[in-house]
């Protein structure tokens, strides 16, 4: 019979391969710094109040189980739109958006692949950061796209590379897919300032761009919502009609129940009727419709006042323990003896911080001394804790001395 | 300030919405008093009413309450104890295959889902690297959303077998057996496990023989769709006779498996695809190009719905609970087919009607033309299918004789 007996072992995930590499490490002074779960200061996964709270009220409500609509709870979708542009924006209150659930950030990026690939008629080149977020390339590349870069990250400044990125993008040609990140920049941690964003902004009108936002952090970049969101609403109001990927796994925690949303902002509420249309027949033979529980929960946060007010506070609260963890970093390198310049620790955002370690330090990093991290030198600041940054950084300077 | 170039998207057409869908729509938003909804696939109380398993109550009140559990990524290919058990759950805990670390899973977004994994592996993997020319054959008629699952996959020749006869209303099986004879040799076949969706048509175990026979000597691939195990007889191993019996012969197989409707978990997106494959070593390579499909389609699945499916399944004592629930499904389904027919016959509605209880599972085929399925929707406000297929669910005491006396009509005043 002919088997499968030809075909080869696929590679273990560059991310997640991490976190399995760390479980089977037996050091008790191991490091996960790896995959982008935020930890509380002991290291341990954290629920949210308001998540706990809200799974109360859905549990008192008793309610069916029955198929949701092919694009998602619509309660949801209305208010993870509202989240994204604003309450008062022009773009809701003309309809001119379609907004659908999706199986989170993944889900999203993946259904909008799929619409780019079937109706744009522009190039199939998305161009992506340099560097970008791991999956994003096999994201775009299985739906039929093709991947291409502008500079994005300064490795000799550890920070964001503003002229070349500006020269990049003016080469682009006209009606190519450009994909920005909203805030938090995965894996570097690096954003540009308002004013460059403006002039991206600019230039990527004139090159006739088509913009596609990966959100995946919205609160979790400054403790802000709004902030974090500023640059997404910024190119609405300038004009552009934007793709939008939102997650919910790291702002509300909600990782593993797959809570996303997917938005396309139309010419007008009749042409997001027909884009509407043709979204449900990409989902439809994907996973016919999306999961409740995670939807339900995040729908009745935004729109329950007391439970929104407590989780845009917990939402500060653990952006504010990244940003304390950023300077205690740098604090300890300091203390260790570091003659390096540090800054971008403090000056990157976000989950991530792109440490500037090369792939030998990082190998070395996680024989000697059991820190897992990427070959890239990214760290999730979440993985660090008060108990151990002091750690963390001896073996940073021990391999960058 | 809004854009006034042109949109990239001007030329996107209208898609017409999925049918089945559109039949609920327009259902809700009909205000005839006596209307009836036969569309869509859910189960429903004999008050009309969904029904949340009293077991998936339970489970999930402990679940709500246990402190030590968190919303953290499940691993990509899903939560373990749900694979293994809901692997068991199909080809039974004692198969040997399973004893032989050869069957693995991966969890997925419902039925559909596991159904979209497997068509995506198949295209890259099977029948050589990438042959998007390997003939893919689902059931006439089938659920109308295989097509579409595979297509999307890549596949570019995906085709009919035969299998409803419409003039006996049963199963063609020498057509059915015809086709696999005559098809290209390694074409995948979409086989219904039970409950065959949308006939309720399902083969005897000694057809199902002839054709296991005919696949094997034509080293046809066997790619089983059970959405109804369990919800088809009342009974799991009752359900499940035709996977294993393949399975039993040495087939490398998928069986895409869904807990939408025997768990009645529909909107959690539960799932899973069994991997049976030659051995431990060819199934640890199939598993590991299944996480990189996975990675670029949903990452990982979610967690909720599995996890009540998995407590359920690894306890004696919810198990059984569980099975109980099933049972009350199917035969309430079992009762409304006999209540119809015995109406049916004692209004002298033309034709024969034994079929509604030879068919078996939440569809019934009744036979009824599209002129006459739209008599009974616009004039009598009863919903069903184009197809002629009803969702025995939708069948109540309350409503039955209004239904009963609808088909009548539709039979004798429409041609």
């Amino acid at each position: 019979m002919r088997g499968l007996s030809w075909m080869q072992m696929g590679p273990p995930d560059p991310i997640l391969g991490v976190t399995e590499a760390f479980k089977r490490d037996t050091n008790p002074k191991k490091m996960n710094l790896g995959v982008g779960a935020y930890r509380d200061d002991k290291g341990k996964p954290f629920v949210l109040s308001c998540v706990r709270k809200a799974e109360a009220l859905i549990a008192a409500k008793q309610l069916d189980k029955e198929y949701l609509p092919i694009g998602g709870l619509g309660d949801f979708t209305k208010a993870c739109a509202q989240l994204a542009l604003g309450a008062n924006n022009e773009v809701l209150s003309s309809g001119r958006n379609i907004t659908v659930q999706t199986i989170s950030g993944t889900g999203s990026l993946r259904i909008g692949a799929n619409f780019l690939s079937r109706f744009h008629g522009g190039s199939r080149d998305v161009y992506l950061p340099k560097p970008s977020w791991g999956n994003h390339t096999p994201i775009f590349r299985d739906a039929g796209m093709q991947l291409k870069a502008y500079r994005y990250y300064d490795p000799s400044t550890c920070g964001f590379d503003f002229r070349g990125a500006l020269e990049d993008i003016s080469k682009i040609p006209e009606q190519s897919v450009i994909l920005l990140h909203a805030c938090a920049h995965n894996p570097t941690g690096v954003d540009p300032k308002q004013e460059q964003w403006k002039e991206i902004s600019d230039i990527v009108k004139k090159r006739n761009l088509l913009v596609f936002f990966d959100m995946a952090y919205q609160g979790f970049a400054s403790g802000d919502i709004d902030r974090d969101a500023w640059a997404v609403r910024y190119f609405i109001e300038q004009g552009h009609n934007i793709l939008l990927s939102q997650s919910f796994a790291k702002n509300m925690g909600l990782y593993g129940e797959r809570v996303g949303g997917f938005t396309v902002v139309c010419k007008d509420i009749e042409e997001s009727k027909r884009v509407e249309s043709q979204l449900k027949i990409l989902i439809r033979p994907i996973y016919s419709n999306p999961p409740m529980n995670g939807a339900r929960i995040a729908t009745t946060i935004l729109n329950t006042p007391e439970l929104r007010l407590l989780w845009l506070e917990e939402v500060h609260g653990m952006a504010n323990r990244i940003i304390k963890m950023r300077e205690q970093l740098v604090a300890g390198l300091k203390k260790s003896g570091s003659s390096h310049n540090w800054q971008h620790v403090i000056d990157q955002i976000g989950m991530f911080c792109f440490t500037g370690l090369k792939p030998e330090q990082v190998e070395r990093l996680t024989k000697e001394f059991s820190v897992y991290m990427t070959k890239d030198g990214r760290i999730s600041m979440a993985g660090i804790s008060s108990g151990n940054v002091g750690y963390l950084a001896e073996g940073i300077h021990a391999v960058t001395k | 300030m809004v854009c006034t170039a042109m949109s990239l998207f001007h030329e996107v057409p209208q898609a017409a919405p999925v049918a089945v869908f559109k039949l609920s729509q327009d259902f809700n938003n009909d205000q005839f008093p006596n209307k009836v909804n036969l569309g869509v696939g859910a189960y429903r109380t004999d008050e009309g009413k969904p029904w949340v398993l009293p077991v998936v109550k339970k489970v999930e009140k402990i679940i709500v309450n246990d402190d030590t559990l968190n919303h953290e990524y499940l691993p990509i290919l899903g939560l373990p104890e749900f694979r293994s058990s809901a692997s068991m759950i199909a080809l039974g805990d004692d198969s040997p295959a399973i004893h032989d670390n050869r069957v693995g899973a991966v969890q997925c977004l419902g039925g559909t889902g596991a159904l979209k994994m497997g068509a995506e592996f198949l295209r890259r993997f099977y029948n050589g690297n990438n042959n998007t020319n390997t003939p893919v054959y689902v059931s006439a008629p089938t659920w109308e959303n295989h097509n579409a699952v595979f297509s999307n996959a890549g596949f570019e020749d995906v085709r009919p077998y035969k299998y409803w006869d419409a003039e006996n209303r049963g199963l063609d099986l020498a057509g059915f057996l015809g086709d696999l004879e005559g098809c290209p040799e390694h074409s995948i076949f979409v086989l219904h496990a039970c409950a065959h969706n949308p006939t309720g048509t399902d083969p005897t175990r000694e057809q199902w023989m002839q054709i296991a026979e005919v696949m094997m000597r034509r080293r046809l691939f066997a790619f089983f769709d059970s959405a109804y195990q369990g919800f088809a007889s009342g009974d799991l191993d009752k359900d499940a006779w035709a996977v294993r019996y393949f399975v039993s012969l040495g087939f490398e197989m998928f069986c895409a498996q869904s807990f939408s409707k025997n768990f009645g978990l529909y909107n959690e997106r539960v799932g899973n695809l069994t991997i049976v494959a030659r051995d431990a070593n060819n199934l640890k390579r199939v598993l590991s190009q299944m996480e990189k499909i996975v990675r670029t389609t949903w990452s990982n699945p979610p967690s909720q719905g599995a996890r009540v499916v998995a407590v359920t399944l690894n306890s004696p004592v919810l198990f059984t609970e569980w099975k109980e629930n099933v049972k009350t499904m199917a035969d309430r389904v079992l009762l409304m087919r006999a209540q119809l027919k015995a109406r049916l016959q004692s209004l002298g509605t033309p034709g024969t009607w034994e079929h509604i209880t030879d068919q078996i599972g939440m569809f019934s085929f009744t036979g009824l033309n599209p002129n006459q399925v739209e008599y009974m929707v616009k004039e009598k406000h009863v919903y069903l299918m184009a197809s002629g297929r009803i969702n025995m669910c939708g069948l109540t005491t309350r409503n039955i004789d209004y239904v009963a006396e609808s088909i009548h009509e539709a039979v004798t005043r429409i041609q």
